[in-house]
């Protein structure tokens, strides 16, 4: 079918606009220093535990959304159940943690080989197809981990896991622990973006046939982005585990993937400061509007068609480096 | 054995029916339309609203009441369909192929949670409900509802079957499929046609709809999500885009979800549904009756 590429306006998703002041302002490389500042300075303004939980919620989401990025943002493959690896680093973790005994730290190994594990499991029959058919796949299996959690005893079927022991002994400190790793994670996001890797990445979005015939192992390519995002996605199920220290399979639906993806969607696809700022909004957007509680998701459902229609390169859009020189 | 059969040819002809949809909108434009399954929702809601505001049906007047509703119920989901595929998918043909399907999660998402405004996030007890006497054939029992409700299915499949092969409509659906742009150069109305195949494809998901919604008693504003990803399981074992593909693909998940979930027992049935999904598509990415796409570049 060639209406895909019909004549008329093909929209790119790094869009090369005339540079204002304030995008100017926007590619700053401080941005990301003065978004850090902000997160450590916050417990100063607000110490309250209630505070503490919902800040370092948003760092986790935001880590999440992060490795969601590399997935849809850099190499355009939807993935509809990124909750999946979410939930798979959660469970691996909080079955280690609590049948063990062993500190949190030390599934952290054990979570990044079964991401990988997970990642290859879903990817390697998957890529092979249409970007379409993978968003479908996708979908299936959060809906498959979700539903097997529900119904080992080894993951405590519907009630979860709970007694996770979390890293530290107080809010404060765990939020700074987290926000530390948040940031190691994105800026690891972010470099990956960069590297020759990434680039492969954003060929692969932009033309997997031109990538693949200029010599861009597209698969190889897909596959590692997809490991990726499993990677980052486990870790954050670590933070998210150690953080309510109960887990239970409600908590991997697929509403927890849609909002990951509006995050990045909202935020500009594959661009890093976007990302995280989509992941800021999204997640701390209930909070300002506890009276319209109902109406949120069918709002964030508005916003995701108008975000396409109007805004495809999102709030903070990425621009390429190579295009502004 | 034969109980297992007949549940799963049963339960095979909702997929189908709303697999139908599913499969000729990809089959015409590419789309994969993600909210299809909440068109079905929205056919149990707006059915659900008819039959309240009729207030009692008398238990003789029972089916053709039904029917009525369900003629009535079609006409509307298709319309939404159409307004659907007018404000979210036709301003956006032509873009990259990422861009619509996340516009498609988007109206997923605004239908069901609109729903969930409209009508409470409890489920409704549908006010009628299909229950009859079970008779013994082969030694499955069955009952008179489940047979007018698979007749009515066949009906509806077996007249889409006929408007996609036999008629001038039909024609220039799959002329549009073949080729869009020269299909415009040939007269045919392009956007026109894909309108009225998206009320169609949402037509008889509405169907589909009210008849779940009369037979199983329950319905909720999230019964969209599971049948849609059911469904494009379907569409996808028969051959997404094939119309008679996607009947046998409907058909053949109930069986094998009845049979998975006799061995399995109740609770793995959704995971054995999406393993033969992801199964299906590693071994057999065209389906059973679909042909081999090559992507043009």
């Amino acid at each position: 079918m060639n209406e895909t590429k019909a004549p008329e306006a093909p929209r790119k998703l790094g869009a090369t606009a005339p540079r204002t002041r304030l995008s100017k302002l926007f590619d700053n490389r401080w941005a990301g220093l003065a978004g850090l500042l902000i997160a450590l300075l916050a417990p100063f303004v607000n110490a309250s535990d209630y505070a503490l939980s919902i800040m370092t919620s948003a760092a986790i989401f935001a880590m999440l959304a992060s490795g969601l990025n590399i997935v849809v943002g850099y190499t355009g493959l939807l993935d509809l159940g990124y909750a999946a690896f979410f939930a798979v680093g959660a469970y691996t973790s909080g079955v280690l943690a609590t049948r063990f005994e062993l500190p949190l730290l030390v599934t952290v190994p054990a979570v990044i080989v079964v991401t990988v594990i997970a990642g290859i499991i879903i990817g390697a029959p998957t890529l092979r197809l249409r970007s379409d058919y993978l968003a479908i796949v996708t979908l299936g299996f959060g809906e498959i981990i979700r539903i097997t959690a529900n119904n080992l005893p080894v993951t405590g079927g519907p009630s979860g896991i709970y007694g996770i022991p979390s890293l530290t002994d107080s809010p404060v400190t765990f939020y700074y622990v987290t926000v530390v790793i948040v940031a190691i994670a994105i800026i690891g996001a972010s470099r990956l973006g960069r590297s020759r890797l990434g680039r492969a990445m954003r060929f692969v979005r932009e033309d997997e046939d031109a990538a693949e015939a200029t010599g861009v192992h597209t698969y190889r390519v897909k596959l590692a982005a997809y490991i990726a995002g499993a990677v980052w996605g486990g870790l954050a199920g670590v933070l998210f585990a150690g953080h309510l220290s109960a887990i239970s399979p409600n908590s991997f639906t697929f509403l927890q993937s849609a909002l990951v993806l509006m995050a990045v969607v909202l935020g500009g696809m594959g661009s890093v400061p976007g990302v995280v700022l989509g992941a800021i909004v999204i997640s701390l957007l209930p909070e300002l509007l506890r009276g319209v509680a109902d109406y949120r998701y069918f709002i964030f459902g508005v916003l995701l068609i108008i975000v396409m229609l109007v805004r495809p390169q999102g709030l903070w859009p990425a621009r390429s480096k190579e295009a502004l020189k | 054995m034969t109980q297992l059969v007949w549940n799963g040819l049963f339960v095979g002809s909702f997929y189908a029916l709303v697999a139908l949809g599913y499969s000729m909108v990809y089959g015409i434009i590419k789309l994969l339309n993600f909210a299809h399954g909440d068109l079905y929702m929205l056919g149990a809601f707006s059915g659900f609203a008819v039959l309240s505001a009729l207030g009692g049906v008398s238990a003789a007047m029972t089916l053709p009441v039904l029917l009525a509703v369900l003629l009535l119920t079609m006409v509307s989901t298709g319309l939404a369909g159409v307004v659907l595929e007018r404000v979210a998918y036709r301003p956006l043909r032509g873009a990259p192929r990422l861009s619509l399907l996340i516009t498609a999660v988007g109206a997923s998402f605004a239908i069901e949670y609109g729903m969930r405004i409209v009508a409470g996030p409890d489920p409704q007890v549908y006010p009628v409900r299909l229950s009859g006497t079970a008779f013994e054939v082969f030694g499955a029992s069955l009952t008179l509802p489940q047979l007018v409700l698979i007749g009515v299915a066949v009906v509806l499949m077996v007249g889409l079957h006929l408007l996609v092969a036999k008629t001038r409509e039909g024609r220039a659906m799959r002329a549009i499929a073949l080729d869009p742009r020269t299909s415009s150069l040939m007269g045919i109305d392009v956007n026109a046609v894909i309108s009225r195949t998206f009320f169609i494809g949402s037509a008889l998901a509405g169907a589909a709809g009210v008849m779940a919604g009369a037979y199983y008693g329950k319905i909720d504003f999230l019964m969209g999500f599971l049948i849609g990803l059911k469904a494009f399981t379907a569409a996808v074992i028969g051959g997404i885009g094939n119309i008679p593909g996607t009947m046998l693909g409907g058909l053949v998940l109930g069986l094998l979800e009845s049979f998975g979930t006799y061995w399995l027992g109740g609770e793995w049935r959704d995971v054995f549904a999406f393993g033969v999904l992801i199964l299906f598509l590693t071994v057999r990415p065209t389906g059973l009756l679909g042909e081999r796409v090559t992507e043009r570049v």
